[in-house]
C-alpha cells in the first residue's frame, strides 16, 4: 500500500488504484483500513478521511516529533507506525467480513416535479421514461463512498448503470437542503444550501446535516441506502415533523 | 461583558485555531486562516493560544468594549488606533470600558486577527467556535458579523493598570506582520506533480501568479502561465487540505485555505508548507507571488524551530508577568 504526502502536516494512504471496477471490495478495504487506524490512536494522529479509494491521515508534525524522535524523520515514521497497523490485519481480517454487515438507511423521496427539476433531461439522455427513472432509482441499493466537499454532502456508488447522466453544463447556483441528484455515475444528496452541477431527480425532507450532533451526519461511509418513493403530502408531513422535533 | 461592533468592516468573522476530528464528515477545517498569528496575538494578551478572536478581512471594523480588556492583534499591515493613539501590530494595549478600537484599511496583506483578554464567548460546535461561513454554523450564527453585532467575552479577572496604554515592546516583527509585497511560496511536490511535465513543472516554479479578485476564505486563485497535464484521466477524489495547490483544467491553479472543501478531485501539484501558510492567507486580489520549493525534511524542520522559538516566547511573556 502506498503512503504519500499530502503537504507537511498530512500524508494519503492509497489502498487501491481503481474504485469502479470493484466498488463493494475497495470501499470494505477502505474502511477496514480507515477503522483500524482509528482504534490504533497512533500519537500526533488528528484525524482521518477515508474517500473512495483512499485514506488521509491528518497529524501535527510537533507531536509526531515529540513521541517518535528526530524531526527528519517524521514522514518515514509515521507511514511505519501506519503499515504496522494495516498490515498484520488484513489476514486476521478477510476472515471476520462477512459477519458484519453495514446498517441499511432508508431515505424518503419526492421525486414529483417540483422537486426533480431534472427529470427531463435525464429521461432525454437515459431514453428512459421518468417513471421508469424513478421505480430504477428507488428500488435499487446504494452505499455511502464517500462523505465530502461539503458537510454531510453523501456520494452513493451503486447506481443502475442505464442512469448514469452527465452533470449539467453550467451548475446552479443555488440548490435547495435535500436535493438528489445523479452526477455522471453517482447519486448523492445535497445536505445544505450549496451551489451544483448534479441533475436533480427529487428531494428528501430528512436532515442530512447537523452540527449540534455527533456524529453531525445522518449517513457515514459504507452505510448501505435505499430511497423510498414518496408523495407530495408525505413529504410535507415529513418536513413539519421535523419541525415540532426541534 | 461584550464587545460592541459599531461597524463590522468587509468581513469579520469569529475564529479559534479551527475544527478537527470531522472531516470524515465533511466539515472543513475553518479557523484562523494564519493560526500562528491568532496563537502569538492570544499568548500576548494572556489567554490559551486556542481562544477565539475576531478574523478581520480588509479593515473597517470598529468596537468598544464594554470592560477593561487587553487587546493584540496580528497580521497584514494595518492602520489600527484607539481613540488617536495608534496600535501597532503585536503591541499590547490594556483599554478601559468605553475605549474604541478602529481597524483602517489594510497597506498590506488583508487579514489580521485580533485577540481579547477572556477570550470570545461562543458556544463550542463540532469541538471549535470558529464559524463555518459555507456551512452556516459556529460562531455567531454562523455567519460574517453584521453592524450593530454584540461579541459575548469570557470573564477577565482586569488588571491594576489605572488607564489607557500601549506597550513599548512587540512579539517578533516577523510573526506580527507576516504579509510581504511579493512573497516567495515555499512548497512541497504534490502527489500529482509527475502528472504534468518538465516545462510546466519549471512554469510553476519560475513565474509568477497574480492573485484573482474571485479569491476567498476557500481558496486563492491564481492568474499565471497555463499549467497543463500530460494525462486526461479523470482522477478519483480524495483528500485536500489547506495548503494544497490544485489545478483544475482551466490550468491557472488554485491554493487552498482554510475552509476547503474536504476532497477533490483536481490534480494536486503541490503543497504550501505549513510555516508559510501565514503568508499565503495574506495574499489579495492583484499581488503576485512565486513558489520555490524544498524538501518535506526542510519543511517539518522549519515548523520545528518556529515551535521551539515560540515556547521561548511563551516563557519569556510569563516571566514578565510573574
Amino acid at each position: 500500500m502506498e503512503i504519500v504526502p499530502l503537504g507537511d502536516s498530512a500524508l494519503v494512504v492509497c489502498v487501491r488504484e481503481q474504485f469502479e471496477d470493484a466498488p463493494e471490495e475497495t470501499l470494505d478495504e477502505v474502511l477496514r483500513v480507515f477503522q483500524l487506524l482509528q482504534g490504533a490512536a497512533i500519537p500526533g494522529v488528528i484525524e482521518l478521511a477515508p474517500a473512495y479509494t483512499s485514506v488521509a491521515v491528518f497529524f501535527n508534525p510537533i507531536a509526531v516529533i515529540k513521541s517518535n524522535g528526530p524531526a527528519n524523520g517524521v514522514f518515514k515514521e509515521l507511514a511505519t507506525r501506519i503499515r504496522r497497523v494495516i498490515i498484520p490485519a488484513s489476514r486476521r481480517h478477510r476472515r471476520r467480513t462477512a459477519a458484519r454487515s453495514p446498517r441499511l438507511t432508508e431515505i424518503p423521496v419526492c421525486y414529483d416535479a417540483e422537486f426533480g427539476l431534472d427529470l427531463d433531461r435525464v429521461a432525454e439522455h437515459t431514453k428512459l421514461s421518468e417513471r421508469e427513472i424513478i421505480d430504477l432509482h428507488s428500488t435499487s441499493e446504494y452505499r455511502v463512498a464517500c462523505v465530502g466537499f461539503v458537510p454531510g454532502f453523501t456520494f452513493l456508488a451503486g447506481l443502475p448503470k442505464n442512469l448514469a447522466t452527465p452533470r449539467r453544463d453550467v451548475p446552479r447556483k443555488e440548490i435547495p437542503p435535500g436535493s438528489v441528484g445523479i452526477g455522471g455515475a453517482q447519486t448523492g444528496i445535497y445536505p445544505l444550501r450549496s451551489p451544483g452541477g448534479w441533475n436533480l431527480i427529487g428531494r428528501t425532507p430528512l436532515k442530512l446535516f447537523d452540527p449540534t450532533k455527533d456524529p453531525p451526519t445522518l449517513l457515514c461511509p459504507g452505510d448501505r441506502v435505499r430511497f423510498r418513493a414518496i408523495t407530495r403530502e408525505e413529504f410535507a408531513a415529513f418536513a413539519e415533523g421535523r419541525q415540532n422535533d426541534n | 461583558m461584550n464587545a460592541v461592533l459599531s461597524r463590522a468592516g468587509f468581513l469579520t468573522s469569529v475564529q479559534d485555531l479551527g475544527r478537527t476530528g470531522f472531516r470524515q464528515f465533511g466539515v472543513s477545517t475553518s479557523g484562523a486562516l494564519d493560526p500562528f498569528a491568532l496563537r502569538v496575538a492570544n499568548l500576548l494578551v494572556g489567554n490559551d493560544e486556542g481562544a477565539a478572536g475576531l478574523e478581520i478581512t480588509l479593515g473597517g471594523l470598529q468596537l468598544q468594549f464594554e470592560d477593561e480588556r487587553i487587546v493584540a492583534w496580528c497580521g497584514g499591515e494595518f492602520d489600527v488606533q484607539i481613540g488617536s493613539r495608534v496600535l501597532a501590530a503585536g503591541h499590547v494595549a490594556y483599554l478601559q470600558a468605553g475605549d474604541e478600537l478602529k481597524f483602517g484599511r489594510a497597506q498590506i496583506g488583508c487579514r489580521c486577527w485580533l485577540a481579547i483578554s477572556g477570550g470570545i464567548d461562543v458556544p463550542v460546535v463540532l469541538g471549535s467556535r470558529s464559524t463555518d461561513l459555507r456551512a452556516n454554523f459556529g460562531g455567531i450564527e454562523g455567519r460574517a458579523l453584521r453592524d450593530g453585532d454584540v461579541i459575548p467575552l469570557s470573564k477577565w479577572p482586569g488588571s491594576p493598570t489605572p488607564a489607557t496604554a500601549i506597550s513599548s515592546w512587540s512579539a517578533p516583527h516577523d510573526w506580527v506582520s507576516p504579509a510581504r509585497r511579493g512573497p516567495i511560496l515555499r512548497f512541497i511536490r504534490g502527489i500529482d506533480w509527475e502528472r504534468f511535465n518538465a516545462s510546466t513543472l519549471q512554469r510553476f516554479t519560475i513565474h509568477e501568479f497574480s492573485v484573482s479578485p474571485d479569491s476567498d476564505r476557500m481558496g486563492v486563485r491564481l492568474d499565471g502561465p497555463e499549467l497543463k497535464r500530460q494525462d486526461e484521466t479523470d482522477l478519483i477524489s480524495e483528500a485536500v487540505a489547506p495548503g494544497t495547490i490544485q489545478v483544475p483544467p482551466s490550468g491557472q491553479p488554485i491554493l487552498l485555505l482554510g475552509d476547503c472543501q474536504t476532497i477533490g478531485g483536481y490534480p494536486k501539484i503541490a503543497h504550501v508548507i505549513t510555516v508559510d501558510l501565514g503568508i499565503a492567507a495574506q495574499l489579495r486580489a492583484g499581488d503576485r507571488v512565486r513558489f520555490s520549493e524544498v524538501s518535506l525534511q526542510d519543511a517539518h524542520r522549519l515548523l520545528v524551530e518556529r515551535e521551539r522559538d515560540l515556547e521561548r516566547f511563551r516563557i519569556g511573556l510569563s516571566l514578565q508577568r510573574s
